[in-house]
């Protein structure tokens, strides 16, 4: 993964550049020493690292802007970052670049039940924001499976989604409204706690924007009251094509559950022998669970069961208690710390169409038996959102180039299948070379043309998304200045 | 200009030396109109792929609304984002294309459950004001690869472009439904109790206060399969909702058309505003402006506010828009006759900061200024 080369003219600054964030900013919050910027080298993409230039950690949006001002004044790239736990190399520094960490602004400013709204600073970790309200019976609903540690404004750069996405949406679909501060130091305020921005769509482009448009200090983030209950269901089939067309035939039922997990006998193997969740031995599982009262959860599960039923389950497990609930939960949810209890693994993230399932899983099989590395999958079978884990060895030479070849090769079926790269993780720099494949050439200038307008000198996490071809000439910026 | 394909449709644009009023069905009218030629999408329609497993529909932008509606219907699906017929409110004639609606980013009462026509669009084809084809998204529900244009063409009016094709999320109509009404209940209590009700657990899918002849009717709905429903009625009924008179069925589906369609405030000469703010400062919003004496429909809990006012000086708009900007939220004017179309933006003022983000987004998108010029900036300038 190539990236590029720090500028001498830039690192030659550093001295006026950390003197001057350090006027603005308190004493712990500008990290420079060697030592210390370590900790900001790269994210949860750990192949990847390379320390910043230097850290700054600002506690309010206006510490923010005074930081951006000031980078923005010396051409400086600026790199936000929120809790780091991006598998996308989302928050992957250059070492000409200035990390700007959100972790310090986590405070709640506002909740408001009669309006069913939260305003959080974004520093604020997912499962926290939840944990605000849950006491008056809300949550926020999107939920990745990062959500102890990963932070909102992760979550807005890279629109992260989370198995209940099927039915309460991505982070796109919950968010109302934020506070932002552009590259040139300018807070902007878009949306409110009202249910539609208004004028053009920005909120709708700034999510997802992974960091490159501005910086996101506040949100206005949608709460929901929480269902009266929740039940998973079990099912084991004999092979992935009938786990597919059971999927397809639970959702052209109309039922919509909350979530429909997916794992394929290489991970039911691996999580059984980690977690010992009493999987049933079989090629396919999933599981499915709704919420509701109990007249309503057994008024969808009927359904449900009587559709599984008809494809033969070799398994069929109705949760009777709590206890059996995260039990059954208890592999999909150990299933990525049972993979890397038994190797290194990439965890991969494109979507397809559902439809598309049972024939993506064959060719899948079919690749990792020629590459000669085994691919274990987990996925949301309801919204076609995969996670191939391809297992490697770190410490075989070689080993780590074919699995980022061979994911390159299943990205590159997902796409051709009709579906696209990445689903929740972001593109970051892991898929940036990728984007070809799914965009023409003009698809990603449109693109590129948004960041124009916001950052028209490309200083904000310019080294990512796009192709580094295709944004070459516009991340030059002090070469264009000359 | 009619063109019958994308293709043609980019020759045109590339072509044109004016601007260009961009129409689907032609049944919001242009704000005003500049003599420019009129440029129809109803050429690209047609479903181009629909799998109902997987929940997805892509048609070309052109297709009337009615037609993919009966596409749907035949497997047990909609748009559940219910978008409205515009045509009883704005007095206007044509057949409402699923391409104007994206583009409008029109939501329905459905809009507090499963949100807007914007959180439906997967992926879109357009046509920018160069002349160039662009795709964005795909098909698929989840999809982070690279920016999202997709919301940013959803409610942009074609000042970005012109939609050519859309892939929708579809879902499956539920097995039941019931309404809850209430009548001649006072402004504050009425809404006060929507919101209330939107706080349970009980996934209600509607939630209005309209004025009916003499009086009001305050409505909840909520649908699924038929037992959940039973039981989530008899809870309200048990507690928010004592007293609340139960409709089913079709009937329960016409009061909600109603709604969606405003035809409480159809076939009047009045201005009609719409209205988005913080559902809980609703109706202090309407108390405010009682100078105007107003008529208004509150649907979304009181989050959407459609105003009636008369259509007389500038239909309430310095006062409309002050009263939205100390409140939250945005007043756009949706009806008024040409007189006051001359006078009064379409669009609430923004931030100069915010403005001017959007200007060089048109300005990038649609650097000669073609697509519906001057409709969403705050001033009339065309860009150079």
């Amino acid at each position: 993964m190539d990236m590029p080369a720090p500028d001498p003219r830039v690192l030659a600054r550093k001295a006026d550049l950390v003197a001057r964030l350090r006027k603005v900013l308190p004493r712990d919050a500008v990290i420079d020493d060697p030592a210390e910027t370590r900790a900001y080298e790269c994210d949860a993409l750990t192949a990847y690292r390379c320390p910043p230039l230097c850290a700054v950690l600002p506690a309010s949006t206006a510490e923010v802007a005074a930081v951006l001002r000031i980078c923005h004044a010396l051409d400086v790239p600026v790199v936000p970052r929120g809790s780091g736990t991006s598998l996308a190399g989302g928050a992957l520094p250059t070492g000409d670049s200035v990390i700007l960490g959100v972790a310090r602004m986590n405070a709640v400013l506002e909740t408001d039940y009669d309006n069913r709204f939260i305003r959080v600073q974004t520093g604020r970790t997912n499962l926290s924001v939840t944990g605000a309200v849950e006491a008056n019976g809300f949550f926020y609903a999107p939920d990745p499976s990062s959500q102890l540690a990963c932070a909102i404004a992760g979550n807005i750069a890279m629109n992260s989604g989370g198995a209940h996405c099927l039915k309460y949406g991505v982070t796109t679909n919950n968010l109302m409204g934020v506070t932002m501060v552009t590259m040139d130091g300018e807070v902007v305020e878009i949306g409110g706690p009202w249910m539609d921005a208004g004028g053009l769509d920005l909120l709708g482009v700034i999510c997802g924007s992974e960091g490159q448009l501005g910086v996101v200090t506040e949100a206005v983030l949608r709460i929901l009251p929480k269902p009266e209950g929740a039940r998973p269901v079990l099912m084991g089939f004999a092979s992935n094509e009938v786990a597919g067309a059971c999927v397809r035939d639970i959702i052209e039922a109309g039922v919509l559950p909350v979530a429909i997990e997916f794992m394929d006998r290489p991970c039911i193997r691996a999580t059984e022998a980690f977690a010992g969740a009493g999987y049933p031995d079989c090629e396919a599982l999933l599981i499915v669970e709704v919420e509701g009262s109990e007249t309503e959860i057994a008024e969808q599960l009927e359904v449900i069961l009587e559709i599984a039923r008809r494809h033969d389950p070799v398994e069929l497990r109705e949760s009777g208690s709590p206890e059996e609930s995260a039990r059954i939960w208890l592999g999909r949810k150990s299933a990525f710390g049972a993979m890397g209890q038994i190797n290194d693994y990439m965890c991969l993230d494109g979507t397809i169409p559902v439809s598309a399932l049972p024939e993506v899983l064959r060719r899948i099989g079919e690749m990792s038996r020629e590459v000669g590395l085994e691919v274990a999958n987990v996925f949301h079978a309801g919204d076609g959102n995969m996670h191939p884990l391809i297992l490697f060895d770190a410490n075989k030479p070689g080993d780590l180039e074919r699995c980022e070849a061979f994911g390159a090769e299943i990205l590159k079926l997902c796409v051709e299948v009709g579906g696209c790269l990445t689903g929740e993780h972001g593109v970051g720099i892991e898929k940036r070379d990728l984007m070809n494949v799914q965009y023409a050439p003009e698809d990603l200038e449109a693109q590129m043309a948004v960041k124009d307008v916001f950052d028209p000198k490309w200083l904000l996490n310019p080294a990512k998304v796009f192709p580094l071809g295709a944004s070459a000439g516009r991340r030059d910026v002090l070469s264009a200045a000359e | 200009m009619g063109p019958a394909s994308e293709t043609e449709l980019a020759e045109m644009i590339r072509g044109a030396s004016g601007p260009l009023d961009l129409r689907g069905g032609g049944t919001r009218v242009p704000w005003r109109p500049r003599g420019g030629a009129v440029l129809s999408t109803g050429g690209l329609s047609g479903v181009r792929l629909y799998e109902p497993g997987a929940m997805t529909l892509v048609v070309g932008a052109g297709t009337p609304v009615a037609e993919v509606e009966a596409v749907l219907a035949e497997k047990g699906q909609r748009l559940a984002f219910e978008p409205m017929d515009a045509r009883g409110l704005m007095r206007t004639e044509g057949a409402p294309t699923i391409g104007g609606v994206m583009a409008a980013n029109v939501s329905g009462p459905r809009r507090v459950q499963v949100g807007a026509a914007r959180d439906f669009l997967l992926g879109v084809r357009f046509v920018d004001g160069t002349g160039q084809v662009v795709k964005n998204g795909g098909r698929v529900m989840k999809n982070v690869t690279g920016y999202d244009l997709v919301k940013l063409m959803a409610g942009s009016f074609g000042t970005l472009g012109v939609l050519t094709e859309v892939a929708l999320k579809v879902m499956a109509v539920p097995q039941a439904e019931t309404t809850l009404v209430a009548r001649g209940l006072e402004t504050g209590a009425a809404l006060a109790a929507l919101r209330a009700a939107l706080g349970t657990p009980f996934d209600v899918s509607g939630a209005c206060h309209i004025p009916l002849g003499e009086g009001t009717e305050t409505r909840l709905r909520l649908e699924g399969m038929a037992g959940s429903v039973a039981y989530r009625a008899g809870r309200l009924r048990e507690s928010l909702c004592a007293g609340w008179e139960m409709v089913g069925g079709a009937e329960s589906a016409a009061l909600w058309r109603e709604v969606r369609d405003v035809t409480a405030l159809a076939g009047t000469g009045e201005a009609v505003w719409k209205i988005s703010t913080v559902p809980g400062r609703a109706a202090e919003l309407v108390a405010g402006l009682a100078d105007l004496a107003p008529r208004a429909v509150f649907d979304w809990g009181g989050g959407l506010i459609w105003l009636a006012v008369a259509a007389e000086v500038d239909a309430g708009a310095a006062a409309i828009r002050s009263a939205v900007a100390r409140l939250g939220g945005h007043a756009t004017l949706v009806r008024a006759p040409d007189t006051l179309r001359a006078r009064v933006p379409m669009f609430q003022p923004q931030a100069a900061a915010v403005a001017r983000i959007a200007a060089g987004l048109r300005a990038r998108f649609d650097p000669r200024g073609l697509l519906n010029p001057g409709l969403m900036a705050a001033s009339d300038e065309v860009p150079a």
